[in-house]
């Protein structure tokens, strides 16, 4: 809402020397947020002076163009000191009455004549832009200044032509050549510009704002609605209601308006300051009073209404052309204004333009009427259509103004265009207010600072509200411009407000001792801490997916990944669904790295993935005034998607560049592997693997990730065909895990055994095996036949060559015995190293290597 | 070799004689100082100390001198060796520390080289902006409630009393899950979690959410369809608006050290009453306000910038969650945390926080990592 500070002087006694900012202070302490304080005017400096034009010549131009050349009297003060050119070459120029020279001006507008009063800036102004004025030749003329157009000033938006004053200012008296233009036209200003929540509805008016200003600042207020609604009447336009959702709409006919009369520039210059374009002097009269009192209203053409006026809801399927040319179909739920040919408007929204009013028009039906908030925010969202009319209508508009403010309308349309008020309808009545007991107590006890009964009362009773007080109990009526006060909660706010939260004391709550974070919690976060530690960095993307990247991920056909949950309104067509998946979004990342000259990545991300729910079935909506049924809060959880948490993570370029302690070491499956073994490390579980065919993975190079027999997750090198769809660099290597499935494996931390003091031995052992004998099953196998003396097992190498034979491999363990309670005899160690060498023969033929 | 009882020799005992033992002495400190490596050193004591050296020799001596003589003899020779073994003592510490310097000297290495253990990693900011404001709430009792992304349009709205005609709920503003008969909706704010946490946990509630929410928003420089917030949720006995103040006042010192706050009226459907916490402006420290002179972008010039809304948990959200509003009140709050950041370490664009520029994740430093 944009109110300028003169207009709500109109309405509130403000104190002398009170300046904008001080009078935001005021709005602001009310509950509303100032944005902004703008001076009208503020943008112009230098000389902007009246002037009068002598005479001028037009010129047309090569471009079509025509220009005029003027001679201007801006006064003795500002008179130059030379002759300007003469109008026509060769031709005389004579001084003005006063003994001096008018000024030479190119003007590109045609709409003045020789006598009328204009704004002219001079050379040495700067106007809103900032754009600096000066003395320049121009179309073969020296132009001494420049003649101003209302949006030249940030006046308006008027740009059709250049602004032409009357014979005399606003109060009749003569404009005097050269006076300061903006202070002798009388418009400086200071527009607040504030937004306004769905529960202040009552300040999308000057009405209500001077209203809030004239309590905050405690000085005198008058009321713009000077008129109580009468008893209803079908005297005027007959007027039927049949639809709850308007429970009073009154009617009035004016009669003998001249539909050629003009907005006066007060008026505009006001539309103007608060956004509004000047249409024609009904349009303009009908948005002013509802900036005035937050009343829409409409002006029909009387003549061209047919039968009564009748408020309904829509009939399925009928049509409307609305004011702003668009035909729009309406639903049941959609209330409309309709005449006996079917709707003339969409009621509280805009109207239709059958109606409006022609420059004909000289006998008007002027609509103020009171229509439920919520048939109106449903209809104008069913056709995104909103409107200064339902933008009020949707936060309540008060019902005791529908009449006051059809009858400003009249008496401004009767003041400026002339005319009479024949004939009043009102249908329907002001609705009752809803009536609240509250105990005085509870503003104190809810908002806790001390604010007495008495305190209370006078505030509540300063807001507009009845207050029936008995002892500690009150009885509260709103006015009819509050809606939202309804529920005890309300009243403690308005209380609160007017108080001030200022000051409400600061204190700390003493919350029960916690438990801290969930275990499930301080494992998350350590995985992430012990990624990054490791060398990963952490991205957070956007979790829109679509069909193409389970295609480019080469998803089968009956993948689990492929069960998305869409969106109905994605915001982009071509990411309509959720992912199941982290890794395109990581390629995503990657690639805008790599678009930055980031070759060597490392990027994780722990997020939730989404799949669509088994049972499906919709969420119910119980009802909320008490806690829903345990099926309905089971219907909830069933309907709701499965959202694990995952966590991947992918790798490109090197993972360590070459540097003086040696060469590059890539980026590849095993760092992949390495990510999870990390995260599986802070969980405190095992992590086993086998190779596994699993897109997006190489299937020669992809593991699947175990614990025990659950399967955790796959890494590995993507396949050359994903890492082609998604443009990764060659061997781009990737990871991902079930975070959630991860973490729910933690089996407690185990117990702290003694650590044995007594000495290692130590043996190793080079086993001869199979290619294809994977060597963690091999070191399985070793450290299982070892038994309990068997303290670790470590792979030192892998050798492949002469003596060993073509399609073997001699794989070296180092193995580390203890005893707990005895140094080991040789005799020991060699059974340990005899059983390990035995279950490896055992299991893979191995052979000893001499 | 003469025996200890032989006949006494003056020749031979001129050896033990105090000029003889003091020239060896003499000859076996000059070689000993003359010595500079352990090698050269080696070779003096062997010829000066060891069995064959003049000292030793002379040492035998002693047997065959009458045993009236033997005790002066004995004494001269014992102060001699002493002489030679401390020199020698001294000078081989001398060398050894001259060797060990050389030693240490020729291993030098450049300290300056780059010795990364492992390529730099970070968790993102926001991330570590969510721990930390996380760590102040339980260490004041709190603790972390969590909830699906994807929730049900009766916790994301109905339960908050945010009616059915609510603007909120429109397509232009929330992203809907396909069928929208299904009513699920990508949760708009972390608040369903308050309703969540009403519904599974025991009075009193102390909680904070932190998380992820979804907004039908374009993508700017200042706007993003996801992002992060924190929501608190207290609903205890006697809980008041003072309460809150006392709450966030917390969160803003331990955020932002001494800083003005204030509360500033507001609408919530789910709060009533209901305000946005705001801080003062960083940068003009209000000095803006009503100064054209002297324009503040950050904060438009009105001296204090929103940090996140807030208020007294609406009666209505706790019966809707069964809970008796005469007996229990509460407050509840919520405030993004990309703004948050924004605020404590100057991130100026949005889109620096999603597009997963490694070099923006690893900018911060300390207790944010």
């Amino acid at each position: 809402m944009r109110a300028t500070k003169s207009w709500i002087a109109e309405y509130a006694d403000l104190p002398a020397g009170l300046d904008a900012w001080q009078l935001a202070d005021a709005l602001v302490s009310a509950g509303l947020e100032v944005e902004q304080v703008e001076a009208i005017g503020g943008d112009v400096a230098g000389p902007v002076v009246i002037g009068r034009v002598v005479d001028f010549v037009e010129e047309p131009q090569k471009n079509g163009k025509t220009i005029r050349w003027c001679h201007v009297d801006v006064g003795p003060d500002h008179a130059p000191e030379v002759a300007p050119g003469p109008l026509v070459k060769g031709g005389e120029v004579a001084q003005l009455e006063g003994g001096y020279w008018p000024r030479g001006v190119i003007c590109g507008a045609l709409n003045f004549a020789p006598g009328d009063t204009v704004v002219v800036a001079l050379p040495g102004a700067t106007l809103p832009g900032p754009f600096p004025i000066g003395s320049r030749k121009t179309y073969g003329h020296l132009s001494d200044g420049m003649i101003c157009a209302e949006d030249e000033l940030g006046l308006g938006h008027d740009h059709a032509g250049i602004m032409v004053l009357g014979d005399a200012d606003e109060s009749g008296t003569p404009w005097v050549l050269g006076a300061p233009a903006l202070d002798a036209m009388g418009v400086a200003d200071d527009v607040l510009d504030m937004p306004v929540t769905p529960d202040m509805g009552h300040c999308l008016s000057v009405r209500g704002l001077a209203r809030e200003a004239a309590q905050a600042l405690g000085v005198g207020f008058r009321d713009v609605i000077a008129h109580t609604t009468p008893a209803p009447t079908q005297a005027g336009h007959p007027v039927v209601l049949e639809s709850e959702g308007c429970p009073l709409f009154v009617a009035l006919t004016v009669e003998g308006f001249d539909p050629t009369a003009e907005s006066p520039s007060w008026m505009k210059q006001r539309l103007a300051a608060c956004g509004m374009r000047s249409i024609s002097l009904s349009v303009d009269i009908s948005n002013y009073v509802m900036l005035e009192t937050g009343q829409p209203n409409h002006c029909y053409d009387a003549d061209a209404l047919q039968g009564a006026i009748v408020v309904r809801q829509a009939a399925p399927g009928e049509t409307i052309t609305t004011l702003d040319d668009v035909e729009r179909t309406l639903a049941d739920t959609d209330l409309v204004i309709a005449d006996d040919r079917g709707p003339i408007g969409i009621a509280g929204v805009m109207g239709g333009e059958d109606t409006e009013l022609r420059d004909t028009t000289t006998r008007i039906v002027i609509e103020a009427a009171n229509f439920s908030p919520v048939s109106i925010a449903r209809t104008s969202r069913r056709h995104k259509l909103g409107s200064e009319a339902s933008r009020r209508f949707e936060r309540s508009v008060d019902p005791g103004a529908a009449y006051g403010a059809a009858r400003r309308v009249a008496d401004l349309l009767i003041e400026l265009g002339g005319g009479r008020l024949v004939a009043e309808t009102v249908a329907g009545e002001v609705p009752a207010m809803p009536v609240q007991t509250i105990d005085a107590g509870l503003p104190a006890r809810i908002l806790g600072m001390p604010v007495d009964a008495d305190r209370v009362v006078e505030i509540l009773t300063a807001s507009g509200v009845e207050v029936a007080r008995d002892g500690d109990s009150l009885t509260l009526t709103p006015p009819s411009w509050r809606a939202d006060l309804v529920d005890p909660y309300d009243y403690v706010e308005e209380v609160g407000i007017k108080v001030g939260y200022d000051h409400l004391p600061s204190i700390v709550p003493a919350a029960p001792v916690g438990r801290g974070y969930t275990t499930e919690q301080k494992l998350r976060r350590a995985i992430g801490r012990a990624l990054a530690s490791s060398g990963f960095v952490e991205v957070l993307t956007f979790p829109w997916a679509s069909e193409a990247d389970a295609d480019a991920l080469g998803l089968d056909a009956d993948d689990p990944r492929r069960r998305t949950v869409a969106l109905s309104n994605p915001l982009a067509e071509t990411a309509p669904l959720l992912r199941t998946s982290l890794l395109p979004g990581l390629f995503g990342a990657v690639a805008r790295n790599a678009s930055r000259g980031a070759d060597d990545l490392a990027l994780f991300e722990a997020g939730r993935v989404f799949f669509a729910s088994d049972e499906g079935g919709a969420a119910p909506l119980p009802a909320v005034t008490a806690r829903p049924s345990d099926d309905d809060l089971d219907a909830i959880e069933r309907a709701i998607p499965w959202q694990p948490r995952n966590l991947a993570a992918v790798l490109t370029g090197a993972w360590r560049p070459a540097g003086w302690q040696g060469g590059a070491t890539p980026a590849s499956w095993a760092q992949a592997i390495a990510f999870a073994e990390v995260a599986a490390g802070v969980v405190g579980v095992r992590l086993e693997r086998r190779t596994a065919t699993q897109a997006p993975w190489h299937p020669g190079r992809c593991a699947e990730l175990l614990v025990g027999d659950t399967v955790v997750g796959y890494a590995g090198e993507l396949h050359p065909g994903v890492i082609k769809a998604f443009d990764l660099p060659a061997r781009t290597a990737a990871v991902e895990l079930d975070l959630d499935l991860l973490v729910s494996l933690f089996g407690g931390a185990g117990t702290l055994d003694p650590v044995s003091a007594h000495p290692v031995a130590k043996e190793d052992i080079a086993l001869i095996v199979d290619e294809s004998v994977p060597v963690a099953d091999l070191q399985d196998a070793v450290a299982e036949g070892g038994g309990e003396l068997l303290e670790s097992v470590r792979l030192f190498d892998i050798y492949r060559g002469a003596p060993v034979p073509e399609g073997k491999k001699s794989v070296a363990f180092a193995l580390r015995l203890r005893a707990s309670d005895r140094t080991l005899t040789d005799a020991d160690a060699a059974g340990v190293r005899e059983a390990s060498v035995a279950a490896a023969v055992e299991r893979f033929g191995a052979e000893l290597r001499g | 070799m003469s025996g200890p009882n032989d006949t006494y020799d003056p020749k031979q005992v001129a050896t033990l004689s105090a000029e003889s033992l003091d020239a060896i002495v003499a000859d076996a400190l000059a070689a000993f100082a003359a010595a500079s490596s352990s090698a050269a050193l080696k070779e003096a004591r062997l010829a000066h100390a060891g069995e064959r050296s003049p000292i030793a020799l002379a040492n035998r001596e002693i047997g065959a001198l009458p045993p009236a003589a033997r005790k002066d003899a004995g004494q001269r020779m014992g102060a001699a060796r002493g002489r030679i073994n401390a020199a020698l003592a001294e000078r081989q510490e001398a060398v050894d520390a001259a060797e060990l310097e050389q030693a240490l000297a020729s291993e030098a290495v450049d300290v300056t080289l780059p010795v990364d253990l492992a390529p730099q990693g970070a968790i993102h900011p926001i991330t570590g902006l969510i721990d930390l404001m996380s760590d102040v709430f339980v260490a004041m009792g709190w603790e972390i409630a969590e909830g699906p992304e994807a929730e049900a349009e009766w916790l994301n709205f109905d339960a908050l009393n945010i009616s059915a005609d609510h603007p909120a709920r429109g397509e232009t503003d929330t992203l809907f899950v396909a069928p929208t008969d299904a009513h699920i909706v990508m949760r708009t704010h972390t608040s369903p979690v308050q309703i969540r946490s009403l519904l599974e946990r025991e009075l009193p509630v102390y909680v904070v959410c932190p998380g992820k929410v979804y907004r039908a928003d374009e993508f700017d420089a200042t706007h993003v369809p996801v992002f992060h917030q924190i929501e608190g949720l207290c609903v205890d006995q006697g809980i008041t608006m003072a309460h809150l103040k006392g709450t966030l006042d917390h969160l803003a010192q331990a955020m932002f050290g001494d800083i003005r706050t204030r509360f500033r009226p507001n609408y919530f459907p789910f709060t009533e009453p209901s305000a946005e916490y705001d801080l003062e402006c960083f940068v003009c420290h209000g000095a803006s306000v009503g100064n054209p002179d002297a324009p503040c972008k950050t904060c438009r010039s009105e001296g204090w910038i929103e940090w996140g809304g807030c208020g007294v948990v609406n009666p209505r959200v706790l019966e809707a969650a069964g809970i008796d509003s005469s007996v229990y009140s509460g407050f509840a709050f919520g405030m993004g945390i990309e703004r948050t950041l924004m605020f404590r370490n100057n991130a100026a664009d949005m889109r620096d926080m999603v597009e997963g520029d490694v070099r923006f994740a690893r900018m911060l430093k300390g207790e944010a990592r």
